[in-house]
């Protein structure tokens, strides 16, 4: 009995940090149809402002929450209006560049950093069910999962700023002659995008190995998602998320690691296929 | 004086003419009489190897410097060319040719990972240049051009499972990196527990990618074993160290590995995540040896900030070592007479003791110790000497067949 709670909870672990690792990338691409392959190293950024301000004496949880997406969102912001806002409407050549951008960022925290740089534990530990072990760590990323994710559908659903953003995504030029300046939505919907991918960076440092290549690892997963998702931003990324989180932890339970991750591949094809415009083209339409 | 048109143009050329010609004469008036002897050295100084290869770098000048303090080579200079491979393959067969043609190299060190010597071996084969590779690997290599100075499975792998079996229990977990150095150790950790009485309750590969390792947590759990096994590689591997931490299953299964704390792990790691680790290899920075201090405490006087100087460096100061016997011994900088002499029974004290150069393998007898994460750092436990490349020795005559080039796969 206890062993199928365990694998329960590293399905709940598996969707919850896909989820919270896409929805940065889901809010930038979902909204702008800027395709970041940046991502990887924002997340990767969102991990060093973590370890480093942690290591300097910071407490974890302050260096994970607040530092990681502050830190983020700035270097968003800096990249948003000197590089980003050249891009919009123009998909392949934000491709090309957000690419360079991202071996650029790998070059200077190398540069800054080296390739060795010591981490964080994982806090709180861990507990037992029968003689099983989990962390409650797991607990806590999908704890902050359902934060964000009523977050962001009450900023969207319920406040002014929510209603501009959406009115702009749907017809900038439309919302242009209300009185909106779309070039300021566009600016703080990238910030956005950014602090919420460096606060996964942050989430994920105390598990994972920090390395200046570590974004590598998980950019291809999280395009996936979004793609699979579909273009609703939050109901799409959501249901993608525990699609493929779900079929890679069974699959990995159930046979090995590696036709995990062909699982999930496998899974992608054949949901584009059957649902060209994503999960949430066809089921949650008009839904955030 | 008038100044003529002719006048001017007889003066450009002849000015010309000297300025173009002056290396030339300057060069062999000055060196002509001792020429340096060329060490070419391939080592990824940037990119995700960096790390490795770095320290090695620094060895090798370390090696050429006091070989060079003590006056050199047959009475000549020895000068390095190195090249930064970047921890990408292209490089490493660009700049081989480079080396070989261009530079015409009298010796080659480098090469790292498994795949970058498969890339440039041939080349150094084709084109006559004597090749050291210093780092260990799965054994195999059968090429007289090639001397491999690292350890092989049968050097450490083979210490490390019976005294950590000892430790811990008969039933063992093994989990290892998704590609040929991965896949052939789980073999070798196979064989060895087998051997030692024990049981592989199962095996599991990683692609270098996976950074989520809650199942296999779960998996190891279920299957209770007494021991796990780890040949994990690279940075979103050391994740598993951490995750097994949080789950609070660390100090309840040990665990032993032939890559942790090869190069930057137990610094990345807190002490909690690593404490207790057991590993086997040819050196550790830590061995207490005065030819061990003095060697650390040059490398680190010369780059404050150098990352852990481990077997990577010893057996690349060591291997450089060798091939300087070698060429005292031949009196000679020909590659023939230099691989006889050093065929010859060559051996070198260096930092991780006595090493000396098989003949029908081309690889070391040397010591292998066994140690144990401690706050971060590695404690030696243990030590074993003259330890042979047993593995590779089955499969592999160069006696008999001098003109071998291939790498064996061991059929275990």
């Amino acid at each position: 009995m206890a062993i199928y709670l365990i694998v329960a909870l590293d399905v709940l672990n598996g969707i919850s940090s896909l989820f919270l690792l896409c929805l940065g990338l889901a809010i930038i691409f979902g909204m702008m149809k800027i395709i970041n392959l940046a991502h990887g190293e924002f997340i990767m950024l969102g991990a060093y402002a973590t370890v480093i301000s942690a290591n300097a004496g910071v407490n974890i949880w302050i260096a994970m929450l607040i530092v990681a997406p502050l830190f983020v969102g700035l270097v968003g912001l800096v990249i948003e209006r000197c590089l980003i806002r050249f891009l919009y409407g123009r998909l392949v050549d934000s491709m090309l560049a957000t690419w360079g951008l991202s071996l650029l960022i790998i070059g200077i925290i190398t540069t800054i950093y080296g390739n060795t740089q010591q981490g964080v534990p994982t806090p709180l530990g861990g507990f037992s069910i029968g003689s099983y072990q989990s962390s409650y760590y797991t607990l806590f990323l999908a704890g902050m999962a359902i934060g964000m994710m009523v977050l962001v559908y009450g900023v969207m659903r319920y406040t002014r700023l929510g209603l501009i953003a959406r009115a702009t995504m749907q017809n900038p030029a439309m919302a242009a002659t209300l009185g909106v300046n779309p070039t300021r939505v566009y600016m703080s919907t990238f910030v956005v995008g950014a602090a919420v991918t460096g606060l996964a960076g942050g989430l994920v440092a105390p598990v994972s190995g920090i390395t200046p290549g570590m974004g590598g690892a998980y950019v291809a997963k999280a395009f996936m998602t979004v793609v699979g998702g579909g273009a609703a931003m939050l109901s799409g990324t959501m249901s993608a998320a525990s699609l493929f989180g779900a079929v890679n932890q069974v699959g990995a339970y159930f046979t090995t690691p590696v036709y995990g991750e062909v699982l999930v591949f496998t899974t992608a094809i054949v949901l584009i296929r059957l649902l060209p415009q994503g999960i949430s083209g066809r089921f949650f339409k008009g839904n955030l | 004086m008038p100044f003529s048109r002719r006048r001017f143009l007889r003066h450009s050329a002849l000015a010309t003419t000297t300025l173009i010609a002056a290396p030339a004469v300057f060069r062999s008036g000055a060196f002509g009489a001792e020429k340096p002897i060329v060490v070419g050295s391939l080592h990824d100084q940037s990119g995700p190897i960096a790390a490795s290869g770095t320290p090695m770098v620094y060895a090798l000048q370390l090696a050429v410097d006091e070989i060079n303090a003590g006056g050199g080579l047959l009475g000549r200079p020895l000068k390095v060319i190195h090249y930064d491979t970047q921890s990408n393959i292209q490089m490493y067969s660009q700049f081989a040719q480079q080396l070989a043609v261009k530079d015409k190299v009298d010796v080659v060190h480098g090469g790292i990972t498994s795949a970058s010597r498969e890339a440039v071996r041939p080349t150094f084969d084709r084109f006559k240049v004597l090749y050291f590779y210093n780092v260990l690997y799965e054994g195999g290599v059968c090429d007289r051009n090639t001397f491999c100075t690292g350890t092989t499975p049968a050097q450490t792998v083979e210490k490390l499972v019976p005294s950590a079996m000892k430790k811990a229990g008969k039933k063992a977990y093994i989990i290892a990196a998704d590609y040929n150095y991965g896949q052939i150790t789980a073999k070798w950790m196979t064989k060895y527990v087998k051997d030692n009485g024990g049981e592989v309750l199962s095996t599991d590969f990683f692609p270098l990618d996976v950074t989520n390792f809650g199942t296999t947590i779960s998996k190891i759990q279920a299957a209770k074993p007494d021991l796990i096994l780890s040949a994990l590689v690279g940075g979103n591997h050391t994740a598993f160290y951490r995750q097994w931490t949080s789950a609070g299953m660390k100090g309840k299964i040990p665990i032993a590995s032939t890559t942790f704390g090869l190069v930057n792990e137990p610094t990345t790691l807190d002490a909690a995540e690593s404490d207790s680790i057991l590993g086997a290899y040819g050196y550790f920075e830590e061995l207490a040896t005065p030819a061990s201090k003095s060697f650390v405490e040059k490398i680190k006087k010369a780059h404050p900030d150098s990352p852990y100087v481990s077997e990577l460096a010893a057996c690349t100061y060591e291997g450089a070592m060798l091939w300087a016997e070698g060429v005292k011994k031949a009196a000679s900088i020909d590659r023939m007479k230099v691989i006889e002499a050093l065929e010859s029974g060559i051996a070198f004290d260096g930092p991780s003791g006595k090493v000396s150069l098989d003949k029908p393998t081309h690889h070391t007898t040397r010591n292998a110790f066994l140690a144990e994460v401690k706050d971060r750092k590695w404690s030696v436990l243990e030590s074993y000497s003259d330890v042979k490349p047993a593995d590779t020795a089955s499969v592999c005559d160069l006696v008999k067949n001098p003109t071998d080039t291939k790498q064996y796969i061991i059929n275990l």
